[in-house]
């Protein structure tokens, strides 16, 4: 598996994703860095992750800024042409407002910054990203956002539900997400988002290996292939 | 020519802050407050002199960056 996450001024979840990614696709095959400011992506890429962080500051809405940089342009043609695209934090509320995922992530609803481990349900194990955990499971993830809290119209949260696009869920709800959603797939579950940090959980002395599942999945499904 | 946008949420659309200032407003004695739902208001200063075009470019603005019409609506202005 080739991967590559992208930086924006403000990302700071980029090299934690680097390292994370490094486990699974080994020393042959290192994660590339890529700058926002770059028009293309290089050649032979599988996954590109879109890292937590504040991009751009935040300014106007969370990944607003970002999701019209140069480069998204080209993760965009990649998604649609079937890569994979993982968005992390302010990485899912680039890719929403990139419209390749639907709804957008508001302002939590106790209107706080939250940092804490929170447990997720796996809610389908059909993709290629959640395809290492049973259905059900309940795995412990951190949060850190203070705009995570997911809304999305009546039409769209049925057609998630009726397509098994949402592929995590809080067991308690910490910011007001419509439907307990922490995560969903695309249409054709390559895409996905989510607000919780698989990332930070993939070392057992830095606290647990419940995120290492995920990219686990994403690597297998290439070897695979 | 000078071109204010108003972004306001849409309807049905929570707003904490919102709540938050209504509440704030409450405590300081103004008790007729009912509701508050906050906003944006963004100034754009184009070099368009004709009215019609300079709301034109801001509607594109709008459309592709200023709102997020899946939670918001936008205004536009000429002043």
């Amino acid at each position: 598996m080739r991967a590559a996450v992208i930086q924006f001024p403000g990302s700071n979840c980029d090299r934690d994703m680097a390292v994370a990614l490094d486990k699974v696709t080994g020393s042959n095959s290192p994660t590339q860095m890529i700058w926002h400011k770059e028009s293309g992506l290089p050649e032979g890429l599988d996954v590109i992750a879109i890292p937590g962080g504040f991009s751009f500051g935040d300014y106007l809405r969370c990944g607003a800024i970002a999701a019209r940089s140069p480069i998204m342009r080209a993760v965009v043609d990649f998604a649609n042409k079937g890569g994979y695209v993982l968005g992390v934090c302010n990485g899912f509320q680039v890719l929403t407002e990139t419209g390749l995922l639907p709804g957008a992530l508001m302002r939590n609803a106790g209107l706080k910054f939250i940092c804490k481990d929170l447990k997720l349900r796996v809610e389908t194990t059909a993709s290629d990203y959640t395809s290492g955990y049973s259905k059900g499971a309940e795995i412990t993830v951190p949060v850190a956002h203070h705009d995570g809290n997911y809304n999305a119209d009546a039409e769209t949260l049925a057609q998630l539900a009726d397509q098994d696009r949402v592929a995590f869920r809080y067991v308690n709800n910490p910011n007001g997400s419509t439907d307990d959603i922490a995560g969903i797939l695309s249409e054709n579950r390559r895409v996905l988002g989510m607000m919780p940090h698989p990332e930070r959980l993939n070392d057992a002395s830095l606290g647990g290996m419940d995120g290492h599942g995920l990219f686990q999945s994403v690597a297998q499904a290439f070897v695979n292939a | 020519m000078l071109v204010r946008v108003h972004v306001t949420l849409k309807a049905g659309v929570l707003d904490p802050q919102g709540a938050a200032v209504r509440h704030s407003l409450n405590s300081l004695g103004f008790e007729g407050v009912e509701k508050v739902r906050q906003g944006k208001v963004i100034e754009l200063a184009l070099s368009e002199t004709d009215p019609a075009k300079a709301e034109a470019q801001a509607g594109e603005m709008c459309e592709k960056l200023l709102a997020n019409t899946v939670i918001e609506n936008y205004k536009i202005e000429i002043v």
